[in-house]
């Protein structure tokens, strides 16, 4: 506002004289536009569409050539389901390499669900109402395995699996595979469960307690209950984080029939690779979008009647 | 009546004890026995690794030779380290660009589409990080879309091989590899800021950069520090961005040392220096990340 009295400015201009206060105008409507303090953020808008365009074109440019009908990744030869079944020996139906593949990635993504949700509710609630100091050394060694690099845990359990074969239960291979994943995802339900145990509150609990149930009971019938949604919800993203996990579940691997998709993708993306890899890539997205899309048509089910805006607490939850 | 407190007194250190053993067994003895294998020694006649299990027994030699190798002349492993710490500087400072604005639009400005937008910004999350790097490979092969777009179509001929060792593109692969994971805490915590705090700020005659300079800015600091370690952290391990996009050695990370160390036996226990290495250098932020999250647990009791 002062820069109106600067001698720098010839003349100022006759609006600016007459409110004394208000800058000049400027004739160049891109400098008009930008000096008006209620404009719409068009730069910012134009910043979140490229971004997005950018970050999800090329997958939709990886799903679309798994339909071409010829080899190449490049050019478009027409449309065909050549890469998913027809195709007698390359396509992901007929390639025993592939389906395996993807078969194993569900499969682990089934086990893994399976331990690390319960085992991580129970380590919830036990860290978050066992009082002490050895609960909160858990908690952190909880949140140290949840912020580790993937990799520093991935090989502390190859070496355990490879150098200590004989004493130790974990081998490479599926079971050797779900127990390193269960390690690295156990954090996701505690945390979420811990997070919805503090919006709960102690009141339900207490209420249950004084109208004569015991801890064991209140917490079956009254926290169990109201935890639901979370748990729903820590379970889709157990599955769906598994199902493209790479590191853990590549160096506990014993050999290709133990590989999951990403490993396949991985090993064969700067070979030679078919359409067909793409084929069993857009397969994977089908299942994590299928899991995610089940997972917040449940977790709506789960707290309707709340009142609040589900997707955004589902994201939330995430 | 004291049966029942004392089993409710055991009630919860029991519901703790199976997660509790597990990662006693699965994560701190692990990390023990990369301990072991780095202060071990390498059997002479077949060049496998021969770990130290007692503490008194540890043998400074492979840890010795490793960090003799990082600066000098013969600084073998010096190159990668400084690459490393290059690459993950860049990507970080491109993802904050990125996701902070993007964050913010979506926050302040996301209006009715604001479900339509966080949709949007989450659907890379479930999509596989090995598939976003295939998308990659696929568009910048050397007759890929990427070369045919520069090229219009073929007027001008364009022989870019951008997937031959180039390190703009392991640090833009790294960018696009780990953006999401920083626009959602982001978001998160751009959504916890009052909206009164900007309108009073605003009312007061602020323009809107001054108001996003002294009032969410400084108020998204904590933020923007979490999402800068959730992306750095795992980016410092990352070996296969740099395996999928580049594939050469002059570009080779930190992670692809240990990746490529511990495929060879004699080589294992370099690979368990190198890990130490990082768990040692990445400590000090993890323990901020763990702190600063338990706090803000706290906060909302």
């Amino acid at each position: 506002m002062t820069t109106i009295e600067a001698p720098a400015a010839p003349a100022p201009a006759p609006s600016g004289q007459l409110t004394g206060a208000a800058p000049p105008r400027s004739r160049l409507f891109f400098v008009r536009w930008f000096k008006n303090p209620w404009r719409k953020p068009r730069i910012l808008e134009a910043i979140t569409w490229i971004y997005l365009l950018w970050s999800l074109l090329p997958v939709a440019i990886a799903v679309l050539f798994s339909f071409n009908s010829g080899k190449s990744r490049s050019v478009w030869q027409g449309f065909s389901w050549r890469w998913y079944w027809k195709d007698p020996n390359l396509s992901v139906w007929h390639d025993p390499d592939l389906h395996t593949a993807l078969v194993h990635t569900l499969v682990l993504g089934v086990l893994t669900t399976v331990i690390a949700v319960p085992l991580g509710i129970a380590f919830a609630l036990g860290l978050d109402r066992w009082r002490g100091r050895l609960p909160s050394f858990w908690n952190i060694q909880m949140l140290l395995s949840f912020v580790v690099p993937e990799i520093i845990l991935g090989v502390s359990l190859f070496f355990v699996a490879t150098q200590l074969p004989i004493i130790t239960p974990l081998q490479t291979g599926t079971w050797g595979q779900v127990i390193g994943l269960v390690t690295f995802q156990m954090s996701y339900p505690v945390i979420i469960v811990r997070a919805r145990l503090i919006t709960i509150g102690k009141q339900f609990e207490e209420a249950a307690t004084d109208l004569g149930a015991s801890a064991l009971g209140a917490l079956r019938r009254v926290l169990l209950p109201m935890l639901l949604p979370a748990i729903f919800a820590s379970a889709v993203l157990v599955f769906a984080d598994v199902i493209d996990d790479f590191v853990i579940v590549r160096y506990l691997s014993s050999g290709t029939d133990t590989e999951p998709v990403a490993v396949k993708i991985y090993n064969t993306a700067r070979g030679a690779p078919t359409p067909a890899l793409n084929a069993l890539a857009s397969l994977l997205l089908l299942a994590s979008f299928g899991a995610i899309v089940l997972g917040y048509l449940g977790y709506r089910f789960l707290t309707r009647g709340e009142g609040k805006s589900s997707l955004g607490s589902f994201a939330g939850q995430l | 009546m004291t049966a029942g407190t004392r089993r409710s007194r055991w009630l919860w250190p029991g519901l703790a004890l199976p997660g509790v053993l597990w990662l006693a067994f699965l994560f701190v003895v692990p990390l023990y026995v990369v301990l072991c294998l780095a202060f071990g020694t390498i059997d002479p006649i077949f060049r496998s690794p021969v770990p130290a299990w007692n503490p008194a027994d540890w043998d400074l030699s492979q840890v010795r030779f490793v960090l003799t190798h990082i600066v000098g002349s013969d600084g073998i492993f010096g190159p990668a380290i400084e690459r490393t710490v290059v690459f993950v500087v860049l990507a970080s400072i491109g993802c904050l660009a990125i996701a902070y604005p993007v964050a913010y639009f979506v926050c302040r400005f996301g209006g009715s589409r604001k479900g339509l937008l966080l949709a949007l910004l989450i659907a890379p999350f479930w999509i596989s990080y090995m598939m976003r790097m295939l998308a990659w490979v696929n568009l910048l092969q050397d007759d890929g879309l990427v070369n045919r777009a520069l090229s219009l179509g073929g007027l001008f001929p364009v022989h870019v091989s951008w997937l031959d060792g180039r390190p703009s593109t392991v640090v833009m692969g790294l960018i696009y590899g780990y953006v999401p994971y920083m626009i959602l805490p982001l978001y998160a915590g751009l959504d916890r800021i009052e909206p009164s705090l900007i309108e009073a700020a605003r009312d007061l005659g602020a323009s809107r950069w001054s108001t996003f300079r002294k009032v969410t800015l400084p108020m998204s600091k904590p933020a923007v520090i979490a999402s800068l370690l959730l992306v750095t952290l795992p980016m410092i391990g990352d070996y296969f961005t740099n395996d999928l996009l580049s594939g050469s050695p002059s570009t080779s990370m930190f992670g692809n040392l240990i990746n490529n160390a511990i495929a060879v036996p004699a080589q294992v226990g370099a690979g368990a220096t190198f890990l130490i290495i990082m768990f040692v250098v990445l400590l000090i932020p993890m323990i901020y990340y763990v702190r600063a999250s338990s706090r803000a647990e706290g906060e909302t009791v």
